[in-house]
């Protein structure tokens, strides 16, 4: 078993803001864990401009974003990166496990500080009825199809709510030449950032429905067309108000959960309707010396205040070892 | 044209059964299964219980069936490396007057031969069944009955059958059967993959078997689809129960369970609701108010937030019971129809049934010199200990590839199920859990339409969800 000052587990821009700033506050010995082949974590498909404004004072995309913190990480020699590096397992004492090509490892840190971002929630967590066909995608999984991939999921779609990412991913599906039916909205208002209600769909003259919700998808291989109707403030159906939209894709946005099953497995206490960890003082977990930041803190609409807060995670973490000593 | 002694119609558990246990003769075998894969018709949508035999009428052939096909099967899975377990069942009584049809059903339980049969009581419920609603009285507990993954079942019966000879079809839909008594081949089967000649042909077609009977003119029965919705919760509650847990039975359907399934994910269903359309899997909000309300009679701490996903599933019924018969009016073809449940159960035994009307009408069947019981288990990370995952590592790199973080998949086994036969992102699913967790896909579907395309040699735009019609983008952004 191989001992470890410091393991952050995830390289997007938390774990990597987490990971500079324990260097700057003293850590000489950290392994930053990422499952995926690069370092950047969710900023790399996110190829639109908007992100740095706070952190920056400059607007950036966010693979620039991505660079910047990926250059500062990789000049550090004390921080050890290794990728494709996958944790699997994770005790009360902080015991890790984890997987990459060729090898398994169980490292045991002295502190630990879990960077592992989002996922999205899905159709099936809303419970939309009806089958099951090819052509409902999570709102970020379609992104990547796009951005990453090149490849185009549909040609006529409708977008389930209005978080930030189904947003740009409407203008997005515009820009590429498909269709944008309507975006639908249970709620009165977005979830998202007026910038983008505006820039997205607004100019665009995509129909948007608040107070409305889907009610059905249909289609039997691929989807054919979705229900929709509207709802009441106690979000009942509004009886004779149905109407049916043909498409061929329907994308979920619907917000994000945390991803915060490993600290849940080592018997963090994880608040069951957010799946945030249940936490006196940003960053802390009921575990002493067990620290969460970025999106599996809890879901932040920026980047920026990622990083920020992210800042404070390496700093918790280094006076967690000096206490130690 | 390719000529068979036996053509089998028809790839689910039932027909893969009979195509296993049909290989250890010296015959020459054929499957044709419609869909892109095996499994993908009823088979691939139950409850995956291997049920210890109660609740079916002492006197009838699906009662008997399922008791001999429940110890039939652990052979099976031990041949194949297929996981069975072994989790018990509990009939669950709330008052006195279910209390005595407790006792009716154990009675009418032995009569089939039901081993290990007992009546606990409510000391015993909550000590061993500790989220079960305190209300419980009494149940009728049945050790025998266990769980098993439904299509990893058909997979390895199928991989097996296919190593001792028999040819599989797969997209070629039994469209038109010509019938020439005097021939020695007397059947000609057309698909859209060719013709076929058979002596004799096996009807296992499940929700469509009446149409395919239809084709040789034999139409006194039909096949009435009665549909089941099913919701699975976050692997996270695997511990919710520790056994599958049945209210009373009525007389349609067993009710709503709580279920363990092999993979881990408790379920929650089905419903049973009788519909016309033998293609409408969908899911309602009616179905899943019914769930929630049946389970929570048993289990009232179920929570609807840890449902991760849900689907539909279609009996196919034809009255009561099983029709397993060699129809006289044209010798040689052989109905097994109206498997309803427990058909995954009695797999097994309706396959030795099967081999027995082909022997009584006629058809020798002789050992093979050689054949091949075994298969080699498949390996599945999720399932394995620490120091286990570690052996295989050591042994290829690949599994420390991981693919499918919600369900730990590795690209070693992604690419093996893809060797074993998978061609769509479904197929990969039922074998190996990708994309089947709480992200649904989320993270890993770009990185198994890559390996996909890679190994059968196709572009990214012809990867499918569960074969034609179902691809899962719409084209190339820069082919245009
Ligand atoms: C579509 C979209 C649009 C956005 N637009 C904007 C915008 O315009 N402006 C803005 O400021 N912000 C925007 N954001 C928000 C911003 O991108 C996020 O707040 C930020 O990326 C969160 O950082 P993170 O490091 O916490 O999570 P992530 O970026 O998700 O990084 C988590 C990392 O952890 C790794 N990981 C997870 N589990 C494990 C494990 N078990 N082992 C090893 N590694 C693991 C993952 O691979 C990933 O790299 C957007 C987000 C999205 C999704
Ligand atoms: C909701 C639900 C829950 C259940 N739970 C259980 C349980 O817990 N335990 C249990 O024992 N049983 C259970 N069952 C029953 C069990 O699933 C079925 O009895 C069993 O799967 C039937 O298998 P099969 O091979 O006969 O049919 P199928 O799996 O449907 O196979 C028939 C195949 O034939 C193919 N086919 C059809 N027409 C043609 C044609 N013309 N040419 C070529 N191929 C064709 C179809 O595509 C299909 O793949 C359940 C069923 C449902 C619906």
């Amino acid at each position: 078993m191989v001992e470890r000052d410091l393991v952050i587990v995830g390289g997007g821009p938390a774990g990597m803001a987490a990971a500079v700033s324990a260097y700057e506050n003293g850590v000489k010995d950290i392994l930053l864990l990422e499952r995926d082949q690069h370092l950047g974590g969710i900023l790399n498909q996110c190829i639109h401009p908007g992100f740095g404004i706070d952190y920056f004072n400059e607007i950036l995309t966010g693979p620039e974003y991505a660079d910047r913190f990926i250059k500062k990480t990789e000049s550090i020699p004390q921080i050890d990166v290794s990728l494709q590096s996958f944790a699997v397992h994770l005790e009360n004492d902080k015991t890790l496990t984890y997987i990459k090509p060729g090898k398994l490892e169980i490292v045991r840190p002295k502190t630990i500080i879990m960077a592992t971002g989002c996922r999205e929630r899905t159709r099936e967590m809303i419970h939309i009825p009806g089958t099951r066909p090819s052509g409902v995608f999570p709102a970020g999984l379609a992104q990547k199809l796009i951005n990453i991939e090149g490849l185009l999921p549909g040609k006529d779609a409708v977008i389930v709510g209005s978080g930030d990412i189904g947003l740009i991913m409407a203008r997005r599906f515009l820009l590429e030449g498909a269709r944008v039916k309507a975006v639908i909205e249970i709620q009165k208002e977005t979830r998202g950032l007026k910038r983008n209600v505006v820039q997205c769909v607004e100019d665009f003259g995509t129909p948007l429905y608040y107070g409305h919700k889907v009610s059905d998808i249909y289609g039997k291989d691929r989807v054919e067309k979705i229900r929709v109707v509207k709802v009441d403030e106690n979000f009942a159906d509004v009886p004779g108000s149905e109407f049916e939209i043909e498409c061929d894709t329907v994308l979920i946005s619907v917000g994000l959960i945390p991803e915060n099953e490993l600290i849940e497995m080592a018997g963090v206490a994880v608040d069951k309707s957010t799946n945030s960890p249940v936490s006196e003082e940003l960053n802390k977990t009921s575990i002493p010396g067990l620290f969460v930041c970025g999106n599996s803190y809890k879901v932040y609409d920026i980047v920026d205040s990622v990083s920020r807060d992210s800042v404070i995670a390496g700093r918790l973490a280094a006076e967690y070892l000096k206490g130690l000593k | 044209m390719i000529k068979y002694d036996v053509l089998i119609i028809g790839g689910g558990v039932t027909g893969a059964a009979i195509a296993r246990e049909l290989s250890q003769y010296k015959l020459t075998v054929g499957l044709l299964e419609k869909e892109e894969e095996l499994a993908f018709g009823v088979s691939k949508s139950n409850s995956g219980i291997i049920h210890p035999g109660t609740q079916n009428p002492p006197d009838s052939l699906k009662g008997r069936l399922c008791v001999e096909g429940n110890r039939l099967v652990r052979e099976i899975c031990k041949e194949l490396g297929v996981h069975f377990k072994e989790v018990g069942e509990l009939i669950v009584a709330f008052n006195d007057e279910e209390t005595s049809r407790l006792l009716k059903l154990k009675e009418e339980g032995e009569l089939l031969g039901v081993p290990d049969l007992k009546i606990v009581d409510s000391h015993w419920l909550r000590k061993n069944e500790p989220n079960l609603n305190d209300k419980a009285v009494a149940a009728l507990y049945a050790p025998t009955a266990g769980i098993i993954s439904p299509y990893r079942l058909v997979y390895d019966l199928a991989e097996n059958a296919a190593k001792n000879g028999v040819e599989f079809h797969i997209s070629a839909k039994a469209e038109t059967i010509a019938y020439s008594p005097d021939e020695e081949h007397r059947f000609i089967v057309n698909t859209p993959k060719g013709a076929f000649n058979a002596r004799y042909i096996i009807n296992a077609a499940g929700l469509f078997a009446d149409n395919v009977s239809k084709m040789v003119g034999v139409d006194d029965f039909t096949i009435h689809p009665r549909k089941g919705e099913e919701f699975l919760l976050d692997k996270k509650r695997e511990h919710i129960t520790k056994h599958l847990l049945f209210p009373l039975p009525t007389k349609t359907s067993k009710g709503i369970l709580v279920i363990k399934t092999a993979d881990g994910n408790p379920m929650i269903g089905p419903t049973a609701e009788d519909v016309d359309d033998k293609d409408d899997l969908s899911t309602s909000n009616e179905g899943l108010a019914k769930v929630l309300e049946g389970v929570k009679k048993m289990l009232p701490t179920v929570n609807e937030n840890d449902i991760i996903a849900y689907f539909a599933g279609l009996r196919p019924a034809s009255g009561h019971d099983f029709i397993i018969r060699h129809e006289d009016k044209v010798p040689g073809f052989v109905n097994v129809v109206g498997i309803q449940s427990p058909g995954l159960t009695s797999a097994p035994a309706i396959a030795l049934m099967v081999l027995d009307i082909l022997k009584n009408n006629g058809l020798p069947l002789k050992k093979k010199f050689v054949f091949h019981k075994h298969r080699r288990r498949s390996e599945h990370l999720f399932e394995d200990p620490v120091s286990r995952i570690k052996n295989l590592i050591d042994m290829d790199a690949a599994y420390g590839d991981i693919i499918c973080r919600c369900e730990m998949v590795s690209e070693k086994e992604v690419s093996d199920a893809i060797d074993r036969g998978a061609t769509t992102l479904d197929g990969i699913k039922f074998r190996t859990r990708a994309q089947a967790g709480r992200c649904h896909g989320g993270f890993c579907t770009t990185r198994l339409m890559k390996i996909l395309a890679e190994k059968t040699g196709k572009p990214l735009t012809s990867v499918t969800k569960r074969g034609c019609g179902s691809e899962i983008v719409k084209k190339d952004r820069v082919d245009g």
